[in-house]
């Protein structure tokens, strides 16, 4: 007699375990994402909102009454593709330079005791407790002029005068890699954990060094930890924008910059959509392209 | 028949009713940074019993942003009069209810006047603070780079990209406001400010192009600090910013000695404007705060701390004498004459303006 009731419960709760994320993906992100691209279609006018419906009614029937004039106009100037490639170039020397710093880091994490082991995952995660906006604040009090760098090497006798730090690429850079480097750390810490120490043992058996071992089999182990870490850095480091524009000089161009630019100094909101859905492909079909050539790998 | 007058009756008293109801005590403030005096937000809660919500922001485009999407659940805002015409037409603001402000009367009617350029009739709007765009410099290192001669009192120290160059390992920077810095350029290539040509725009935007090797940074608010704390020598701020550095490195006694100058070419007058948007949910509160901030006594607070002219003739007596006769303040009659007002740029110009902009910053 249960049977069927339980069966009931069972299947209303794994809906509401599948729907509850779906509804929260549909409201939070389907939904902003419909406005953007609606916004893209239209015109820019001055009124608020200011931009115009994409829908009217034309003789009593709705009508669709955008158009792509906005997509046109991104390639009518290259400001916009160097916008993109810069922003793309940055990301990948960011994601590239976390993978250097984090990788190291998460080695010696899943190869430590279990005790120090959360200690040090905790460490990793602490900053992560603080606002970025603090951290990169606390930045700036290190590389300014008078700051903690320049006052230190200083007093050391090592420089004379201060040198410049910040408004540098070299600020830019290390600010991301240090906000981002948490979630370039966790994955490779989990795919690294996972890996059996047997096999470095067999390796080393079959006469590896450890060079050759880790070259050979680390590495390739801990490839899908690399992928994950590496776009958790660079889908956001693309369209980053407030560590550039409180540490960086102003000579980079940058797509965040320009969005801004397009939203708030040009007011022309229906633009600014259009910049960021060709960011969004920019971003999303690369991702796309990975993930059906490692499923094709796995297939095979 | 029933169901029908009980819906038509509650759809009366919702009309009805925020006319009766007294609005809750509160009032939601969005103000330039660093840009009030320090007791001004407790005495008005003193006086009137509402709790007042204050943010800051530190450029009109952000502000703008804000307005246009409505609902900003703002009732005062602070725009600059030049961005706030063009809020008026997208019809962001609500009327002032006048009679809600008796100490209008206490306004300087010359400044007011010269304001309804923007706001005909001083419908929406009353002048909350006036300043210039100038040059705050720090006077010790620019001697010790360029001489006693150095041309301080002019916009060349910036412009002249040999003056740029001397002054680069200590520091300058300009404001990220594409609106006060290319026209200020275009001044100091003898070519109108306030021209709206597109020839012009680029060519004040080649005059910053040639000094950007030697500005360190672009940024409206940042300077403050930077130039208190010695970390940078020139920057072309706004009057009471740059004020407001001078200050600070007094009380830090580093050393740093700041000045202020209104160049003899001329500077950018504005002004500031405390306004009501139209969908304000405290627009009552709202007037009560416009009219306490025009009281001579609150104004006059308000100048001596930020260092900002106020448009109040009642206040002119309890302003700091150190404050009167600063000519970077309060300028001479002669040097009143070169100051220019912006211009209402449209979307067109604007995108002008702003791409030339970009194309100076980064050379692309």
């Amino acid at each position: 007699m249960s049977g069927p009731k339980t069966d009931f419960l069972s299947k209303l709760g794994s809906r509401l375990v599948i729907g509850l994320p779906m509804f929260w993906l549909l409201l939070f992100f389907l939904v902003p994402f419909l406005v953007v691209l609606q916004v893209s279609l239209a015109d820019l006018r001055l009124a608020q909102p200011p931009f115009t419906p994409i829908f009217e009614w034309l003789d009593g029937i709705p009508s669709y009454v955008g158009d792509l004039e906005n997509y046109e106009f991104l390639f009518s100037d290259d400001l916009y593709i160097r916008s993109y490639l810069n922003s793309v170039k940055i990301a990948f020397i960011s994601s590239l330079a976390c993978l250097i710093v984090g990788y190291p880091i998460a080695y010696v994490i899943a190869r430590a005791d279990d005790a120090l082991r959360n200690t040090l995952l905790l460490l990793v995660i602490l900053p992560f407790w603080t606002s970025s906006l603090l951290r990169i604040y606390a930045l700036i009090g290190m590389y300014s002029p008078t700051g903690f760098i320049n006052s230190w090497l200083i007093s050391f006798g090592l420089i004379s005068e201060p040198i410049q730090l910040m408004q540098t690429d070299f600020a830019v850079y290390s600010g991301i890699v240090i906000t981002y480097l948490p979630l370039m750390v966790l994955p490779l810490y989990a795919a690294l954990q996972k890996l059996d120490e047997d096999l470095l043992e067999a390796s080393a058996d079959l006469g590896a060094g450890p060079l050759k071992t880790f070259w050979q089999v680390t590495l390739p182990l801990s490839l899908p930890g690399i992928l994950a870490g590496c776009l958790l850095v660079f889908i956001p480091a693309v369209g980053e924008y407030i560590i550039p524009a409180l540490l960086g000089g102003s000579g980079q161009l940058m797509i965040g910059k320009t969005l801004w630019t397009e939203f708030f100094n040009n007011r022309d909101w229906p633009l600014a959509s259009a910049v960021a859905m060709v960011m969004l492909a920019v971003l999303v079909i690369p991702m796309m392209l990975l993930r059906n050539a490692q499923s094709q790998e796995g297939r095979s | 028949m029933k169901f029908r007058t009980v819906l038509m009756a509650s759809a009366a008293s919702m009309l009805v009713a925020p006319a009766f109801a007294e609005e809750e005590k509160v009032l939601n403030i969005y103000n330039w940074s660093d840009y009030i005096a320090e007791d001004t937000i407790e005495k008005f809660e003193e006086e009137t019993g509402i709790k007042v919500t204050y943010d800051v922001f530190d450029s009109n485009e952000v502000l703008e942003a804000k307005l246009l999407a409505g609902s900003s659940g703002y009732d005062i805002v602070v725009p600059s009069a030049s961005f706030m015409a063009r809020q008026i037409q997208a019809g962001v603001f609500q009327k002032l209810d006048k009679s809600k402000l008796p100490n209008l009367e206490n306004m300087d009617g010359q400044i007011m006047q010269n304001v309804g350029e923007y706001d005909p009739g001083n419908e929406h709007a009353v002048v909350y603070m006036w300043g210039t765009t100038g040059i705050g410099y720090n006077v010790e290192k620019v001697k010790e780079r360029l001489g006693e001669d150095a041309p301080t009192d002019s916009l060349a120290l910036i412009f002249d990209p040999a003056n740029a160059e001397k002054l680069a390992d200590c520091g300058i920077s300009l404001l990220d406001a594409p609106t006060e810095i290319i026209p200020a350029a275009m001044n100091y290539l003898g070519l109108d400010p306030r021209s709206t040509d597109p020839e012009d725009f680029k060519k004040g935007a080649e005059a910053i192009a040639a000094i950007k090797p030697h500005v360190r940074y672009f940024h409206s608010s940042q300077y403050i600090n930077d130039l208190a704390n010695g970390d940078t020598c020139v920057a072309m701020g706004w009057s009471g910013d740059v004020f407001q550095a001078r200050d600070r490195a007094d009380e830090a006694d580093n050393g740093v000695s700041i000045s202020y100058t209104i160049p003899k070419e001329g500077a950018l007058q504005w002004f500031d404007m405390l306004a009501i948007p139209a969908d304000a949910k405290h627009p009552e509160n709202a007037h009560k705060f416009i009219n306490f901030v025009m009281d001579a006594q609150i104004t006059a607070d308000i100048t001596n701390y930020v260092w900002y002219a106020s448009a109040n003739e009642k206040a002119i007596d309890l302003i700091d004498g150190e404050i009167l006769e600063d000519p970077g303040i309060f300028p001479a009659d002669e040097v009143k004459e070169k100051l220019w007002v912006s211009p209402v740029y449209d979307a067109k110009q604007d995108r002008v303006l702003n791409r030339e902009w970009t194309k100076a910053k980064t050379g692309q």
